[in-house]
């Protein structure tokens, strides 16, 4: 479904992504795991056409998407959320929902409908008519995860769902990105949360510096030791 | 992925609730009552009180209303701050005054053109700046304020500093927008073209692209990455913005018969539409206009208080003004009023 390759990012003399090459297959769950300034931000940013690659290609669907506009990317079947969490403040939970589906219709009546049926799944039915500056972090994970859903897109990249959030909402969060699965949604997932990351992810892709440095299944990553070095320490080993 | 419109099983009941619910909350018996007020009270006011000058006020306020609701599109519900409304105005009132004068041609053409041109040059501004971060946008219409002024006041083609004289007409008032005999027809005029535009204020608010200017305006980024072309809707909400302004530009013409630089190109003016609207409450349908009822009254009185344009003085009392909205009222006005009656 995407095929990224030689992928290359620099700001001056920093290389953020060296060539960094991988596939996602339809149905799959992609973990990328990697410590602070690793390049996986980067990699959502020039993924989703926030920022223009230097160097390579990404493709989906088998058309090439580098250098394309983010919002033509969504268009083309690409939601992201954000680690830093981008509500709508001052609109309400089911209208920043609707921005997303509008794209679809151009009915109010039936992109309320819609948007409902997406709050219900990421259970924020009861707070739609509030605005979304009053939510907590949680809530607003799952609104942002609501939001980038009613786009109705193929691939999904998902900035550190359980980032941020006590740890009673973590399991609610992981069973929503399980429900995506169940969907047969394809999601690319950034994860500081070893245990969320292992329990989710099909195959994970480990970044150090900006380059790839290893990628498989969780327990072979678990056991790689340039990862165990890099990012995971002693304690993973 | 599967359409998220059928909800998982077990769920049912309060998805049906939600969704048997109007799309938005209908209006309360107090706001009907005050809606109706409102509009028997514009519509009755200029029998009631007669004199030229208590309908003046009305057709002033009527009239820079709707351009400080043409500022609301643009900074209020999209979120991009134009500070060279003036410019818009400037256009509207020199293609309505100018045609006529110099060629004899309808002002309803001449505000038709103002239109026309206010909105290309709502795209020459908008094009460059809307692709860039920051506040480019906001420093280029300022710039371009400052230019159309120049430019305005040296070309003598257009008459310069001393400006266009609009030729007196008695026989065809409606063709010509001119009505010696009495301020009525002048009222209901701007009081018609102030119920449009906010009819269609009313109308954005409630649609697909009223709430993408809003998703604009509360994060460009979040909106982009949900497919907003933000660009594309920028300009839509400039060239709306731009079209209300104009129109009443032309209509200012129309009205005082003598139009110069300095009563339509002026930064004051784009700074008294930018007022008007944080008075009245930003990105609230009514804001523009409350504003404009209770700053041109204002305005009025630092005319007389200090004289002619007003000189520097009104400049202070404006700024003072800027500071006390942001300051206390950051809502404006109507939202004054929506906590004092308590929603």
């Amino acid at each position: 479904m995407l095929e990224v390759e030689d992928l290359t990012k620099r700001f001056g003399g920093l290389v953020a992504n060296d060539q960094i090459s991988f596939r996602v297959d339809a149905g799959e769950i992609l973990g990328v795991i990697g410590p602070n300034g690793a390049g996986k931000s980067t990699l959502f940013e020039l993924v989703s056409g926030f920022i223009r690659p230097d160097g390579g290609d990404v493709r989906f669907a088998g058309r090439s998407i580098a250098g394309k506009r983010p919002d033509v990317i969504n268009r083309l079947g690409i939601a992201r959320t954000f680690q830093k969490l981008k509500p709508f403040s001052n609109m309400t939970v089911e209208e920043n929902v609707m921005v997303g589906i509008m794209q679809h219709t151009s009915s109010m009546r039936a992109a309320r409908r819609e948007a409902l049926g997406a709050l219900d799944f990421v259970g924020l039915l009861d707070k739609r008519r509030a605005p979304a500056h009053g939510l907590s972090t949680g809530q607003r994970k799952r609104l942002e995860l609501a939001r980038a859903m009613s786009t109705r897109p193929r691939l999904m990249l998902l900035d550190e769902v359980t980032g941020g959030v006590d740890q009673r909402s973590i399991p609610g969060l992981i069973e929503l990105v399980e429900g995506l699965r169940r969907e047969g949604m394809t999601v690319i997932l950034v994860e500081h949360n070893m245990q969320v990351l292992m329990s989710l992810a099909d195959r994970v892709m480990a970044l150090h510096l900006g380059a790839k440095i290893a990628e498989g299944t969780p327990a072979s990553i678990r056991e790689n030791r340039q990862v165990i070095e890099s990012y995971l320490g002693a304690a993973y080993a | 992925m599967r359409s998220t419109s059928e909800p998982p099983s077990g769920v049912q009941g309060p998805l049906r609730e939600a969704r048997a619910e109007p799309l938005r909350p209908p209006l309360t018996r107090g706001q009907w009552i005050a809606l109706v007020a409102v509009m028997v009270f514009v519509l009755v006011y200029p029998h009631v009180f007669t004199s030229p000058y208590a309908r003046h006020i009305l057709v002033m306020i009527f009239i820079y209303g709707l351009a400080a609701q043409g500022w609301n599109v643009i900074a209020g519900y999209c979120g991009q701050i134009s500070l060279g409304q003036a410019v818009f105005f400037g256009i509207g009132a020199y293609s309505a005054a100018f045609l006529y004068a110099k060629w004899g041609i309808s002002p309803w053409v001449g505000m038709a053109v103002g239109v026309a041109l206010s909105v290309l040059v709502a795209l020459f501004i908008g094009l460059p700046t809307f692709r860039l971060r920051g506040h480019y946008f906001a420093i280029a219409t300022l710039v371009i304020g400052e230019i159309g002024y120049t430019l305005v006041a040296n070309w003598e083609f257009v008459g310069g500093a001393t400006g266009v004289w609009i030729p007196i007409d008695r026989d065809s008032p409606w063709t010509t927008l001119q009505f010696h005999e009495s301020k009525l027809p002048n009222y209901y005029l701007a009081l018609g073209f102030l119920a449009a535009g906010t009819a269609i204020v009313a109308w954005l608010e409630r649609s697909k692209i009223g709430l993408y200017f809003r998703a604009i305006r509360e994060d460009p980024d979040a909106a982009r990455s949900l497919g907003v072309n933000i660009t594309a809707y920028k300009l839509v909400a400039l060239s709306i913005s731009a079209a209300f302004t104009s129109i009443a530009g032309s209509q200012i013409a129309q009205y005082v018969l003598v139009i110069d630089p300095e009563n339509t190109f002026l930064f004051l003016i784009s700074i008294l539409i930018v007022l008007m609207t944080m008075l009245g409450g930003l990105g609230t349908l009514w804001g523009p206009i409350v504003g404009a009822g209770v700053l041109f009254p204002l305005s009025e009185l630092t005319r007389v208080w200090f004289g002619g344009t007003g000189g520097a003085q009104d400049l202070m009392i404006y700024g003072a003004l800027i500071l006390l909205i942001s300051v206390f009222w950051p809502g404006g006005l109507v939202s004054l009023v929506r906590r004092l009656v308590g929603r």
